[in-house]
């Protein structure tokens, strides 16, 4: 059943809408929500969604339970191929839990969270920007990794990063659901404005094998391709870009590196000059690699996993 | 005065991306001044310059207190500026919400490293600000609510309201929230308009900042002015008039307009058959603090904010 949870008149003749489509089946049972497209150049989620509302709807006597798919958060951005919401400044996911007196996109977060919040797990599927290309990784706040980490190795993913609490991510959506003890965790992908089909696979099948484990899925799940690695504490190297200009590497993310390993270079086409070249300090896993080339001074250029074991 | 690069940093495809400062004055740094952070912040960077001049013709003069020294920042980011778009052009991040910066970060983080380098250890801040939400307001210094605001500071300015605010996560991140932490006394000043020079407003808000130097005794040869005594608000006590429909704005009244019970302050239009779809009134007596300034409007978007 597709629900409209936030209607608002649009200036000329147009609704803005944020829907869902709620499946349900069987006796009264946990509520398990998928949400994407809080950042509108963020597509993966969009597959993902499709995905999973297509096996429910040929096997929707597997389901044990209520399954809430929520494929844009954000559908003025998504269609105008922005990150953030037109006309509004702020991040979408910097604003929550919303001001049911703020502004239209306050006032949008408030009836997001009103409406997620009791839930008995949230995915909340993310896919990096245009300019970083993620391996399949989930992302949890140090302050939530006890509670967490245990169904995100669930979720089949290649990484799990726990990571240091920020003031400025308190205005999350996964934060603002997890403090009112929803659980909530962050996946993040592949990259902006594209979709990579084997990764959304992947993550719909670690979605339903997270059900099965929470008993709300009784069909048949794929294997886990391994256990995640999981990253905790103050363990991540990030390499910034020492120099502008362009950035040319024959590296994927999601694999190991080791220190003095080159991962590309930065250079000058109007000199033909080399400028910099980015080099692992560290060893370890690969989970970040820039992916739009032209680059600035402090351009994020990759994130490693430090780790001895792994290489 | 002296000229000095803040930063400098190559570009891709561009010239080197530059920011300028001008100082003034010798000895304690007494107060640092910050124009435009945003490309669209013209009005912002205009007062900036104002103030270059004219501080200029004053230290020729002998009228910067002995001792004191100024730094203005006319603008943190020309780059967006030459090219029309408000946020840092490439990732469309925002340099004021960067602060304090780190020098080994980010782009953007970088700038706002060495930005927030220049202008820590300042006795006095003012920041020219532009809000979040499109619109226009009466002529105020901001001010967020963290234990080290200077409310008695900010009167000096003389303009007509000081308000202030508790901030949210998203704020700890402003120059304005870094700056008293770190024990500067920060005044975010609201210039009324943000994309376009208003010369009224611009005289007013660069007599607005010597009138505060003068009053502190940072500068000894400016004549002060009239000046309004300020009013001093707590934000959560204005009113807010959201838009009951969408369609096309009329505003009826503008920012500093005295309205009644019952006036009629703008007419939404639809926008097909020209009817009007609500006739947006005030229930109480004050004076509108803030005003919606696009000519469409979606529902339950914030109008005005009056001061009652």
């Amino acid at each position: 059943m597709i629900k409209t949870i936030v209607s608002t008149e649009l200036p000329v003749d147009e609704q803005f809408r944020i829907r869902k489509n709620v499946i349900h089946h069987g006796r009264e049972g946990l509520r398990f929500c998928v949400v994407t497209g809080t950042h509108g150049d963020e597509l993966e989620g969009q597959m993902v969604c499709y995905e999973l509302s297509r096996i429910m709807n040929e096997h929707p006597e597997q389901l044990v339970g209520t399954l809430e798919i929520y494929p844009s958060l954000n559908p003025l951005g998504i269609d105008t191929i922005q990150r953030g919401i037109p006309n509004f400044d702020l991040d979408m996911n910097r604003i929550f839990p919303g001001d049911p007196q703020g502004t239209m996109a306050e006032q949008t977060a408030h009836a997001i969270i009103e409406d997620i919040k009791g839930a008995d797990m949230v995915i909340d599927i993310h896919s990096s920007n245009l300019y970083l290309r993620e391996t399949p990784q989930v992302r949890i706040n140090v302050q939530d990794a006890e509670w967490l980490v245990p169904f995100a190795e669930h979720l089949g993913t290649d990484f799990v990063w726990v990571h240091d609490a920020a003031t400025v991510l308190e205005a999350t959506l996964a934060h603002s659901l997890n403090s009112t003890d929803t659980p909530c965790l962050v996946v993040e992908m592949g990259v902006g404005q594209r979709i990579n089909h084997k990764m959304c696979h992947r993550l719909v099948g670690g979605i339903l094998h997270l059900m099965k484990h929470m008993g709300m899925w009784r069909g048949e799940v794929p294997a886990l391709i391994q256990q995640p690695i999981v990253c905790k504490g103050d363990s991540v190297t990030f390499l910034n870009a020492e120099t502008s200009g362009v950035f040319l590497t024959e590296l994927k993310c999601g694999i190991t590196v080791t220190k003095g390993q080159t991962i590309g270079q930065i250079v000058d086409p109007l000199r033909g000059r080399v400028l910099s070249t980015v080099i692992s300090p560290v060893n370890g896993y690969l989970f970040t690699i820039r992916a739009y080339p032209i680059v600035y001074e402090g351009s994020l250029m990759a994130r490693i996993f430090n780790s001895e074991e792994l290489v | 005065m002296r000229e000095e690069t803040i930063f400098e940093m190559t570009s891709p495809c561009r010239d080197s991306f530059r920011i300028r400062g001008y100082r003034f004055g010798e000895g304690a740094k007494t107060l640092a001044i910050v124009g435009a952070m945003r490309g669209d912040e013209v009005q912002q960077q205009y007062i900036c310059a104002q103030l270059v001049n004219r501080l200029g013709f004053i230290e020729h003069h002998g009228g910067i207190d002995k001792g004191k020294s100024i730094l203005v920042i006319p603008s943190c980011n020309p780059f967006s500026m030459n090219v029309s778009r408000r946020f840092w052009a490439m990732d469309n991040t925002d340099i004021n919400r960067m602060f304090p910066g780190y020098a080994s970060g980010e782009t953007t983080q970088r700038i706002a490293a060495a930005v927030f380098e220049a202008l820590n250890g300042f006795e006095y801040g003012i920041q020219l600000a532009s809000y979040y939400v499109p619109g226009d307001f009466v002529p105020h210094i901001r001010m967020l609510k963290t234990g080290y605001e200077d409310v008695e500071t900010a009167r000096l300015f003389g303009m007509r309201y000081v308000t202030v605010y508790p901030p949210r996560p998203f704020d700890t991140t402003l120059l304005n929230y870094n700056w008293q932490l770190w024990n500067t006394k920060a005044f975010s000043l609201y210039a009324g308009k943000t994309s376009q020079v208003d010369l009224k407003a611009g005289d007013e808000n660069v007599d607005a900042i010597l009138r505060m130097m003068s009053r502190t005794g940072i500068i000894t040869t400016y004549s002060a002015g009239s000046a309004y005594e300020s009013v001093l608000i707590d934000e959560s006590t204005l009113q807010h008039i959201k838009a009951r429909h969408a369609g096309i704005l009329l505003r009826l009244v503008d920012v500093g307009s005295r309205v009644h019970p019952g006036q009629s302050l703008a007419h939404i239009i639809h926008p097909y058959n020209g009817q009007i779809l609500s006739d947006v009134k005030t229930t109480k007596e004050g004076t509108v603090f803030f005003a919606h300034n696009r000519p469409v409007v979606l529902q339950n978007a914030l109008l005005f904010m009056i001061h009652t």
